[in-house]
């Protein structure tokens, strides 16, 4: 519980689904150019997930181009239009720093089953 | 000007999105609504001003002087009596009450709090001195000031140097913050930014001084 709660709530989305490190995600971005706005998709493995109720936090990572991208979104944030869960990772730690390390096969999460 | 004021307590911080999406930083502030317990007018006092008082406290925890004033105006007795000075509204007579609706969402205003107390602080806490370096020989003095003045000429120094001593835990004033949203139902308003104090502190929030509405 939080002192701020009370504020909190009114931002708070329903609509996240459960999703935790080593799964893969597609994050639907909103993307405001000039007066348009469309979606774009961010799909990578989730790394980190940090914080709580408003102030969460998760780090997606993709390989794009050879080059490691990661972005951080906040879970709540009104900029991601949907979450959709594609693959749940099989890992044993909470935060998957050692894959910007590794790349190729190495970097490949096991999946659950 | 139309200034206004009202009492409130720090709630905390956290952050909202505004309706292009962007991130707000905002401090919450719980109004604890105030009731008036006398105007003072140029002609009664030399100045202008409403005294208020807010909350409950028990009867037999006011002290009689104070009690007096309570019962001479017929409010109830409140944590403390405060000066809300050089507001409007010195037409509301004793007793009546105003909270978070009086302020609406864009309004600038100033925060007054008392800030946290660091105690005795050095210079590095206090005034973001740099300190000084961990090696080339240095010896016990790695937060120390360094220089505070030259030789012979002046011979002393200077009234005003920034020195360590004691820090926080006085008034301190935010000036020129946002009002992000008022809610009156609630009896809450969020400013942008931060305001000075720690949670559930006692802070003032007037119509600023500075330009803007």
């Amino acid at each position: 519980m939080h002192p701020t709660d009370i504020v909190d709530q009114d931002s708070l989305r329903s609509d996240i689904p459960d999703f935790a490190p080593g799964d893969t995600l597609k994050v639907h971005v909103r993307v405001v150019e000039g007066d348009k706005e469309r979606i774009q998709v961010f799909q990578g493995a989730v790394i980190r997930r940090q914080g709580s109720s408003l102030h969460e936090t998760f780090t997606v990572r993709k390989v794009s181009f050879g080059v490691g991208v990661e972005r951080t979104f906040p879970v709540h944030s009104p900029i991601i239009s949907k979450i959709e869960v594609v693959t749940r990772g099989d890992v044993r730690r909470a935060k998957l720093y050692y894959l910007r390390d590794r790349v190729g096969k190495a970097a490949k999460i096991k999946e659950k089953r | 000007m139309a200034a206004k004021a009202i009492v409130g307590e720090k709630v905390g911080m956290t952050h909202i999105w505004d309706e292009k999406n962007r991130f707000i930083p905002v401090t919450v502030v719980k109004v604890t609504p105030v009731r008036v317990v006398r105007a003072k007018t140029e002609q009664s006092d030399g100045y202008q001003a409403l005294q208020v008082t807010y909350g409950v406290r028990k009867r037999s925890r006011v002290s009689k002087p104070v009690l007096g004033q309570f019962e001479k105006s017929g409010v109830e007795p409140g944590v403390a009596i405060m000066e809300l000075r050089g507001v409007d509204g010195l037409d509301l007579a004793s007793g009546d009450e105003f909270g978070a609706e009086i302020f609406q969402t864009g309004d600038r205003v100033d925060v007054t709090a008392t800030s946290k107390g660091h105690g005795f602080s050095g210079g590095m806490k206090r005034h973001n001195f740099k300190g000084q370096g961990a090696g080339h020989g240095n010896h016990k003095h790695h937060r120390a000031p360094g220089s505070i003045g030259a030789c012979a000429t002046p011979g002393r120094v200077f009234k005003g140097t920034r020195m360590a001593g004691q820090y926080g835990g006085g008034s301190v004033t935010t000036l020129n913050l946002e009002i992000v949203q008022a809610d009156p139902e609630r009896q809450l308003i969020l400013v942008k930014g931060s305001v000075p104090g720690p949670k559930g502190g006692r802070v003032v929030i007037r119509s600023s001084v500075r330009g803007g509405k």
